[in-house]
């Protein structure tokens, strides 16, 4: 039952996007085409998982233990910044087909603060291990969904004329606006 | 002068550049949050550039970009620790955010593309020029939501209805975001 809380919540109530505003520079960058953004989501799935288990082993194995929980930041970002290296060497040796369709998403996702955040929010809610693997999917599955959702919305965008001055970033920012109301509709649910 | 003035409309990192658009959404529920924001990032983005510059030339190319991201994350926690300290309220209003300065595009946006190639004083008026752009626009922003939102400016109530909540809320932000670069994007088309 409280995994079943943690996900809904995460993907749909505190949706990390449209609601906690988490990741919003890939969600509007490259967000052009459907196709693109399900191969973001799937690169950042892959590493936010990944990071979040790590760093809460640092946190738990060495900050504490050491009381340097003040370095967290500094910590927290190099390991993120080393991850996602690794994950791109191994990828590349291991999965060719993977690394394919993932690889040029990889670089992005260190300054994706999406990541970072999460890592940040799972020491900050006190989860145990299991319990942040968790919210770091479902995490991951609202930021896809948004992307894949605002990704649609905004390809049939391309068809239509909007006035001079909205073209572009300031239309797909009201559309999103839009999309965060419905997601508000989700509030209260759990 | 050039380089201390560009980022306020022309360069402006959130309404013409587009970066750094978590910070601008999450926190700006109201001018005085914006304002808070904008501030401790351009402490960071004054220190990193100065630090940057100073040790330009004895980063090894290959290394710099983790070593950036050091100089950053040590600014990071020094406005962390002293906002704890001294002002515990608002640490707690922008919460996440802090540590998320980090990843925030501007800072090392502007070591790699200004810091890493010019010298000190010039590095330190760009971070002090793109800091105020983004604080500019964060209170601006924050001042738009919380007028339509809860009709009051800097916590000074100055209507009686209550305002629209949704410009409080998520929605809104993104709203609001979209319309003031409209705004922008047509005066910058006349200049």
């Amino acid at each position: 039952m409280e995994y079943f809380v943690i996900i809904i919540s995460a993907i749909f109530v505190n949706n990390i996007v449209l609601a906690q505003f988490l990741g919003i520079c890939p969600f509007v960058g490259v967000s052009g085409k459907i196709s693109t953004s399900v191969g973001m989501s799937g690169a950042v799935m892959f590493v936010m998982t990944i990071a979040t288990i790590v760093t809460w082993l640092i946190q738990d194995l060495v900050l504490i233990p050491l009381n340097i929980g003040f370095l967290q930041t500094i910590t927290f970002i190099l390991v993120i910044a080393a991850l996602v290296q690794m994950v791109e060497i191994i990828l590349k040796k291991v999965s060719p087909p993977l690394y394919a369709a993932l690889g040029v998403f990889l670089p992005l996702i260190t300054t994706n603060c999406a990541v970072l955040g999460v890592a940040i929010l799972t020491v900050q809610k006190d989860f145990n291990l299991m319990e942040g693997v968790v919210f770091a999917i479902a995490s991951a599955i609202g930021f896809g969904l948004a992307m894949i959702l605002f990704a649609g919305l905004r390809e049939h965008m391309d068809l239509m004329e909007p006035p001079k001055g909205m073209k572009g970033v300031p239309v797909a920012l009201v559309t999103a606006g839009i999309l965060a109301l419905a997601f508000m509709g989700f509030t209260g649910m759990v | 002068m050039k380089n201390f003035t560009k980022g306020f409309i022309k360069e402006n990192p959130v309404f013409v550049l587009l970066l750094g658009l978590c910070p601008t959404l999450g926190v700006t529920t109201s001018a005085i949050n914006g304002l808070g924001m904008g501030l401790a990032t351009t402490f960071v983005l004054i220190g990193s550039n100065v630090v940057v510059s100073l040790v330009k030339n004895l980063i090894p190319d290959k290394v710099r970009i983790p070593a950036f991201i050091v100089i950053i994350a040590s600014f990071v926690t020094i406005v962390e620790l002293v906002m704890q300290a001294y002002m515990p309220a608002l640490f707690d209003q922008l919460g996440l955010f802090i540590p998320l300065i980090v990843v925030n595009c501007i800072v090392l946006g502007r070591a790699e593309a200004f810091a890493s190639k010019e010298t000190t004083a010039s590095s330190a008026i760009d971070g002090l020029g793109m800091g105020l752009g983004f604080s500019f626009a964060l209170t601006l922003l924050g001042a738009v939501r919380e007028i339509l939102g809860s009709g009051a400016i800097f916590n000074f109530k100055f209507m009686e209805a209550d305002g629209m909540l949704v410009f409080v809320l998520a929605p809104g932000a993104f709203i609001a975001l979209g319309y003031l670069i409209a705004i922008i994007n047509r005066i910058n088309k006349k200049a």
